[in-house]
């Protein structure tokens, strides 16, 4: 019985991610509507489920892909993976205002900018103070600040040690975590409410993943808006973060 | 057709993250640059084209609308298979090292949120509709 149940779902991959999926929504927005009286948004527990299941799966499997790496879940990855996920946040841009996204272009490039550089410089400083004070390590946590891609992608191309190559990829993934759950508690008071404030933070938050996740948790509508800009973020820091960033924080730390 | 909209909508991704990595290799990066960005640019610009010439049909709307309804759930589908147990095991130095960046890039949306411009909330007369289909509940 259980062979057959196992083969079912390692068969029917995606259309059981669908199922469980939905079954993980449902459970969500009845525990905001009965619980929270809709105060926290079903979206938003279904994301905290979501991460609470990649943990339990990360801890069974010892592997990195969450749930996903379950044989009996795969669907999930296929579901929430890179395809899926750029096919559907493509989708949203149709119910972009045009008029509120060209508004916002040139500050939105402004917030892209610091987006690189504040992480850069912060996780920069954090790995200092912890006792990395080669300015190959430094950068690259502090790359990985930016987001979970440039850092490993900055430590290869400086030529990281494994350790401080994991520890730049915890700390993007660490932050876009932070930025999924946390959005909708500060929404109110940094005044993400409308689309040009969404293209604000989807360049200045970085990861594609943290900033939809959040916006998605925060009000559906912005996602598009935050998407736009976030998409520009790991390219940017990808072409800023292993040279000019680096060369900068060469001259002032020395080697 | 429905087929028209999703197919469109494939057209659309399909070329923008061709479009990203072009600009990735031509940037020397390795990385693919605002693909994503660019694909929704395309699609934006389709929509103007095709509710233009009167083309937009009821059929493309909903292959392109199915998707970006789903939107939601896919993130969830995508939080559940995040390194969790990586970020959490880095220790002190990943903690500091993403709390104290948030919450500095945090400030900064709301200071650049209040410079110029100021807020506003959205003008748009579909604002209804796209709050409804985006959050999973098309009407």
């Amino acid at each position: 019985m259980e062979k057959i149940f196992t083969h079912l779902f390692v068969e029917n991959g995606l259309v059981a991610a669908f199922a469980m999926v939905g079954v993980v929504m449902w459970f969500s927005y009845v525990l905001s509507k009965r619980l929270t009286f809709g105060r926290i948004h079903g979206s938003a527990i279904a994301i905290v489920i979501g991460l609470a299941l990649a943990y339990v799966g990360g801890r069974l499997t010892g592997g990195q892909k969450g749930l996903a790496d379950l044989p009996l879940f795969a669907g999930i990855g296929l579901m929430g993976g890179g395809m899926l996920r750029d096919f559907a946040i493509v989708a949203t841009a149709f119910e972009v205002n045009v008029k509120e996204a060209k508004k916002a272009g040139g500050i939105g490039a402004i917030a892209l900018l610091l987006g690189t550089v504040i992480p850069f410089v912060v996780g920069a400083l954090v790995a200092r103070a912890f006792g990395y004070t080669d300015a190959v390590s430094m950068a690259t946590i502090g790359a990985g600040a930016t987001t979970y891609i440039v850092g490993p992608v900055t430590g290869a191309a400086l030529g990281a040690s494994s350790p401080v190559m994991a520890l730049s990829i915890a700390t993007g993934v660490f932050k876009a975590v932070l930025v999924m759950v946390g959005t909708p508690f500060v929404a109110r008071f940094i005044g993400l409410d409308n689309p040009r404030t969404a293209m604000i933070f989807g360049g200045l938050m970085g990861t594609v993943s943290g900033v939809t996740g959040g916006l998605a948790a925060t009000d559906p509508k912005l996602v598009p808006y935050g998407a736009l800009t976030a998409t520009f973020h790991s390219g940017l820091g990808c072409l800023l973060a292993p040279s000019v960033l680096y060369l900068a924080l060469r001259a002032i730390v020395g080697g | 057709m429905t087929i028209f909209g999703v197919a469109l909508l494939a057209i659309c991704t399909l070329a923008g993250v061709l479009l990203g990595d072009l600009l990735g290799a031509a940037l020397h990066v390795k990385s693919n640059v605002g693909g994503v960005g660019l694909a929704m640019a395309l699609l934006i610009a389709a929509r103007i084209w095709l509710d233009r010439t009167g083309k937009l049909s009821g059929g493309v709307k909903l292959g392109v609308e199915f998707w970006g309804s789903l939107y939601i759930p896919i993130v969830v589908a995508m939080a559940a298979q995040q390194n969790v147990i990586g970020a959490i095991s880095g220790g002190p130095i990943v903690v500091i090292a993403a709390v104290a960046t948030a919450l500095l890039c945090l400030a900064s949306v709301a200071l650049l949120g209040r410079l110029g411009g100021g807020r506003r909330g959205l003008p748009s007369a579909n604002e209804d509709h796209a709050e409804r289909t985006l959050s999973g509940d098309p009407s």
